[in-house]
């Protein structure tokens, strides 16, 4: 029964009392779908791993096609080799290099290989890379950040173009630079994260061990940019971020080089950066590495386990020292 | 606001804190966690920690420049937040990366000042999970327990410390979180000396109002 009184509102107008709470709930269950969706969205904008496909070549059809090393380890997936980079230049973020490389433009390119040679030459890249048969060479990698992968690589040895401009006795190193386009390489505009170019060096006995090579290739395909196209080094026995990518200058000296991460932390990154499981780096062990692909953890071996065919370089070194 | 609204507001905040968890969670069942899924958990519970952290030292600025006493609800489930997310990063460190070998932690704790800081400021916040509970602010005693509880301050300060020391030559990130939490205690400092610039009474605002 209604109270009819002239002040009150309608009765017509007063909302029903289950359609009261069905608007409440309402209002309720919407703020709470959309405050869910905004929190999700933003965890997927902030904290989406990279997601790539796994295309064909798993690891059976890599050991299938013989990428495999010399002691059986199965090359990791094309996916993950291109999609999991340390490549400063592009991004911090190990997902976000292949993205924000995707349009580099690697032609034309040059590559400027001087100092202390008799016959400096500056090659075509497109010269460089038929100096020799480009060769599979599936190796370890070890990044100093204690992850692995097996990658197999296409290249050939520095020695051979070492060879080809003829360097002088005198010299005894070999210095590297990467590129420097900030219009190219996105993050060469913020001079907070490295100085740029990235250089490196190694020894000359050491760049001119079998074992080093160039790489212009993997998989039997040529470098996409994530990777250092057109053109990068490969040391096996190092930590991965001695073997620079995308190189425009080689130049042999007699004193040693800059290395770009030697120089922003010399207690961390040392000139030689050998893989070295006894010798940690102040902020984590290296005894241990996660090879990706894998759940647990494996022991790092001396020189990425390629010491039968490097050891004899230090030979009478402290190695705890020249880190 | 009703007490109803303040319990499903509460809710809310609680559901959306659950979020980056069952998004972690969905993604690990269905092998999305990128090509290093061990780092990919590490890095993002970290992270979260950190966030949650700040979230949790946010509620007292924003309530109190907003004028709004019954945000402090949200605190204790922020903090727990932060806590949970905090113990799954530990797990993820003791799984992931040391295997359960607690002899190579503790060495690595009292070598490394990195995970030294992360593991003090961990260890601060257990103590603070710990009386978070209505009957613990009761037998403490309001006073004492929110002196006790100063001590986020100490383990987010600890955490952003921890954060960009690990980090290899980008500070970006760790930088920005070292502002905020620098702006969220800032504020404290600052409303203790002159609270009348820094926050908004209820009362003053309505004897203002002709």
């Amino acid at each position: 029964m209604l109270i009819k009184d002239p002040d009150d509102v309608k009765s017509s107008e007063i909302t029903d009392e289950s359609l009261y709470w069905n608007r409440r709930a309402f209002i309720r269950g919407a703020a709470l779908a959309a405050t869910v969706t905004a929190t999700g969205l933003l965890y997927r904008k902030l904290a989406t791993p990279n997601q790539q496909p796994r295309n064909a070549e798993g690891p059976q059809s890599n050991a299938a096609a013989g990428y495999v090393t010399p002691e059986g380890e199965r090359a990791n997936d094309f996916a993950d080799i291109t999609n999991y980079n340390n490549f400063y230049e592009f991004s911090t973020s190990k997902g976000g290099v292949a993205p924000r490389a995707k349009n580099f433009v690697t032609r034309p390119w040059t590559v400027e290989v001087g100092g202390m040679v008799l016959k400096p030459k500056t090659f075509d890249i497109d010269d460089l890379i038929k100096l020799a048969p480009l060769e599979d060479r599936v190796y370890r990698f070890r990044c100093v950040e204690a992850w692995s992968m097996i990658i197999p690589w296409l290249g050939f040895p520095l020695k051979r173009l070492l060879d080809e401009v003829e360097p002088m006795g005198s010299a005894k190193y070999v210095g590297f630079t990467t590129l420097f386009d900030p219009q190219r390489m996105p993050n060469q505009n913020d001079d907070d994260v490295l100085p740029w170019p990235y250089v490196e060096g190694l020894r000359l006995d050491e760049a001119t061990h079998p074992l080093t090579i160039l790489a212009a290739g993997l998989y039997g395909k040529m470098l996409l940019p994530q990777n250092g196209a057109p053109l990068r080094l490969v040391v096996p026995w190092k930590y991965g971020f001695k073997s620079i990518k995308s190189i425009v200058k080689i130049t042999l000296t007699d004193r040693q080089p800059r290395a770009t991460w030697n120089e922003v932390a010399p207690d961390e990154y040392g000139f030689y950066s050998n893989v070295n499981p006894q010798v940690s780096h102040p902020r984590w062990s290296q005894a241990t590495e996660n090879r990706i692909g894998e759940w647990g953890r494996r022991d790092t071996l001396m020189f990425n386990g390629y010491g039968d065919q490097v050891a004899q370089l230090y030979s009478g070194m402290d190695l705890k020292v020249n880190f | 606001m009703k007490s109803s609204d303040i319990r499903f507001s509460k809710l809310v905040v609680f559901i959306n804190s659950a979020v980056p968890f069952s998004l972690l969670a969905w993604d690990a069942y269905h092998h999305r966690l990128g090509t290093n899924p061990q780092e990919f958990v590490l890095h993002t519970t970290g992270t979260l920690t950190l966030v949650f952290l700040c979230l949790s030292l946010a509620v007292t600025p924003l309530r109190k420049i907003l004028g709004l006493p019954w945000m402090i609800q949200f605190r204790r489930t922020l903090g727990l937040f932060a806590f949970f997310y905090g113990c799954l990063h530990l797990l993820a460190y003791t799984w992931f990366d040391k295997a359960f070998n607690f002899g190579a932690i503790v060495e690595d704790t009292l070598k490394r000042p990195f995970i030294f800081l992360g593991m003090f400021g961990f260890l601060v916040l257990v103590p603070l999970a710990v009386t978070s509970t209505n009957k613990m602010v009761k037998r403490l005693g309001g006073r004492r327990w929110s002196r006790l509880h100063k001590l986020a301050y100490v383990a987010a300060i600890a955490g952003v410390i921890h954060y960009y020391l690990l980090v290899k030559a980008d500070t970006r990130v760790p930088l920005a979180f070292g502002f905020a939490l620098a702006a969220l205690l800032g504020y404290r400092i600052l409303n203790k000396l002159l609270p009348s610039l820094t926050e908004r009474k209820l009362a003053r605002q309505s004897a203002i109002k002709p």
